[in-house]
């Protein structure tokens, strides 16, 4: 792609940005300043970058997708399918926009949890010193652009010492075609709080569009989170998103991030572990077809003590899919004392099917213990004779057995619900073909 | 037993079968009948492992010669699962770990596949859950083994019952027996053994794939075949296999009869 082409996009986009003069210069139209300059400066990736060198996004910069549009018809009826019953609070943004009528909030008195632009006004401090923070827009144009456009979002304050013992439902869905979308969400976990997160984003329709999400994460000392984040986007969406992640001394974060939709997805998460004896958990699966691309991009960076991480993330991939997984992990001078594993295991379903997976272990502390492995392979004929020999089909063989694979990452999702609707897509995928 | 009323289940005449173009099977015949418990011996490599995987149907060896009547069919030119339905069944020497796949889920559903081929009823998971259970007391089973993953993480032991379990439930016509008595204490062993033998009838057959004779004291062969270099060599009744524990292999070469058959 050329660097025309480039700057024709980011231009174009630009264009569609809200005018700075009309809001008073408050600090976050301040923010969105920034990132707008930040913009100008900046080029979309290529595969020149190594950060891209798997992943070619040049398809959009040819679909320089206008910002969608507050307009929502849906009923609650619509998206029942897609409801958690576990779930007493749910947000739902509906293109990027906060619907009220769809959203359900049910501890309002015990935490914070709404739209973002209700709470500038009365949480201002707590969200100028977090809000695009985490996420560093300088060197990243998606990040950039999501700010430049930020808007609405979801806020989840968790007091301190305050545990929520029902998972928060953050739903994201998209309805309008060849629309960007800038959803945004930032989660706040005070001193020892705890909270199970479900981000999740789907379609209603198999339609072309753009999602570019921020997600943003701190956890105060002893603080926990669950992230259960699932992408099952239109196959022929974009999904471009960023989640950073910072941890105080001794919180606890377990994320397991699934991808299933678009046709090109990138996901960023980045786990900073910035206090001595964090903890973090990351798992992973993708499974994607036909020609889909998915991305996966973690940076897990242990700067102290005593801290803990545990990688496991899986690949499928089936037809012509390309599936590509990046795990670093930085161990600082400083951190002594860390424990650290990863393992990428992929699994490759027919000839034309894809996987790049590097694991990336930066080691710069002298007492430290740190694994990782990776492995690319195919189904085991001798596993497939054995269920054959059970009486199933060759077909019905390949299809428990790579349902199988996958399920070992589900079943770590602590939503039950979540974990049937799932079970059944990956069953619905396995048993296509 | 043997029965002269019974009648034939599996008809091996003259099987050979290779792998990456070396042959390993040279030409077997085997005759198993209804009610009968066939014991085949041999050292390793001699090929016994080889013909219990061929009649299951293992798709990396290549038939080249000979046949094979299953009740009368041609079982060779059926796919493996169609060999399962239509009443095989094999104990694997390494049963396969799946993880990510319950046990109980995976039971329901070769017992269930089974059943609708044979036009059966299929059985929903608590009437699965009732029936499996009282299968697993026969082979003295934890019923964790139930929702724990299918094979993973179990011992030796825990598998090969696993396997047995498989067979009760699949109520097969033939049960192939490979290498069952690998790795089991004696303890666990006597637990197969009786679990093998309150399966086997009248209406069904066994074959049992052995290195050592030890299994053959809880299993009583009606007949023993060695086999040798893809051959079965030499035939027998029970006493065959002690004669075999206490003289060795080596006697086998020096004694082979030329008919195959010592009476």
């Amino acid at each position: 792609m050329s660097d025309l082409a480039s700057t024709d996009y980011l231009g174009c986009l630009l264009k569609s940005c809200p005018i700075k003069s009309t809001e008073s210069l408050s600090w976050l139209s301040q923010l969105r300043a920034q990132a707008i300059d930040r913009i100008s400066t900046q080029k979309l990736p290529t595969r020149r970058d190594e950060e891209w060198r798997f992943t070619d996004i040049s398809p959009i910069a040819h679909l320089p997708y206008q910002p969608s549009q507050p307009e929502c018809n849906l009923h609650a009826h619509d998206i029942e399918h897609l409801s958690l019953k576990e779930a007493k609070n749910r947000l739902v943004f509906v293109d990027g926009h906060y619907s009220s009528n769809l959203s359900t909030i049910f501890d309002a008195t015990a935490l914070v949890i709404g739209n973002l632009p209700e709470f500038v006004a009365t949480h201002a401090s707590t969200l100028e010193s977090h809000l695009g923070q985490h996420v560093q827009f300088d060197n990243n144009v998606f990040a950039a652009l999501n700010t430049a456009f930020l808007r609405d979002g979801a806020l989840i304050i968790v007091p301190k010492s305050i545990a929520i013992a029902e998972p928060i439902h953050l739903l994201f869905i998209a309805t309008q075609k060849e629309v960007t979308s800038y959803p945004r969400c930032l989660v706040i976990g005070e001193a020892g709080s705890n909270v199970t997160l479900v981000e999740d984003y789907v379609a209603l329709q198999q339609a072309t569009y753009i999602t570019n999400s921020v997600t943003e994460i701190s956890l105060a000392a002893n603080a926990q989170a669950k992230h259960i984040r699932i992408q099952r986007e239109s196959a022929q969406a974009f999904h471009l998103a960023n989640c950073a992640v910072s941890l105080a001394h001794a919180s606890n974060y377990q994320s397991t991030s699934i991808s299933l939709g678009s046709q090109i997805s990138r996901y960023n998460l980045n786990v900073r572990l910035t206090d001595a004896a964090a903890e973090c958990v990351v798992d992973g699966l993708t499974l994607i077809s036909d020609r889909q691309l998915a991305d996966t991009h973690t940076c897990i960076d242990h700067l102290k003590p005593n801290g803990t991480s545990r990688q496991h993330h899986k690949c499928i991939a089936d037809d012509a899919a390309h599936a590509v997984f990046n795990g670093k992990i930085i161990v600082h001078p400083h951190a002594q004392q860390t424990n650290s594993s990863q393992s990428s295991r992929n699994l490759l379903l027919s000839k034309l099917a894809q996987v790049d997976t590097k694991p990336q272990l930066e080691i710069f502390a002298d007492d430290v213990k740190c694994a990782h492995g990776a492995t690319v392979g195919q189904l085991d004929q001798e596993e497939i004779f054995y269920l054959e020999s059970r009486g199933l089909s060759a077909k019905a063989a390949r299809n428990l057995l790579t349902y199988a694979f996958g399920a070992e990452i589900i079943s770590r999702i602590p939503v039950t619900s979540l974990r049937q609707q799932l079970e059944q897509a990956v069953l619905n995928q396995t048993q296509s073909n | 037993m043997i029965d002269k009323n019974s009648r034939t289940i599996l008809s091996v005449q003259d099987l050979r079968a290779s792998i990456n173009g070396t042959e390993i099977l040279k030409g077997i015949d085997l005759t198993v009948k209804s009610g009968e418990i066939h014991a085949i011996m041999g050292l390793n490599g001699s090929g016994k492992s080889t013909f219990a995987k061929v009649l299951a149907g293992h798709s990396a060896y290549q038939i080249t010669g000979g046949s094979v009547q299953f009740e009368g069919n041609n079982l060779l030119e059926l796919p493996p699962e169609e060999r399962a339905r239509a009443g095989l069944f094999l104990a694997f020497q390494y049963p396969i770990e799946i993880p990510g796949v319950a046990n109980t889920q995976f039971l329901r559903l070769a017992y269930n596949t089974v059943q609708t081929k044979r036009g059966k009823e299929e059985l929903d998971p608590l009437e699965f859950d009732d029936f499996v259970r009282e299968k697993m007391k026969l082979l003295e089973m934890n019923p964790d083994f139930l929702d724990r993953s299918v094979n993973e993480g179990f011992s030796g032991g825990e598998k090969k019952r696993n396997e047995i379990l498989q067979m009760a439930l699949l109520e097969p016509t033939l049960s192939i027996l490979d290498e069952t008595d690998s790795g089991l204490d004696i303890d666990a062993l006597k637990t197969v053994a009786n679990g093998v033998n309150q399966i086997a009838n009248k209406n069904n057959a066994t074959i049992l794939v052995t290195h050592y004779q030890r299994l053959l004291d809880y299993i009583v062969p009606d007949f023993v075949h060695v086999m040798q270099a893809g051959r079965i060599v030499m035939t027998g009744g029970k006493e065959l296999a002690l004669e075999l524990e206490t003289r060795g292999y080596d006697w086998v070469n020096a004694n082979k009869p030329v008919n195959g058959v010592i009476a």
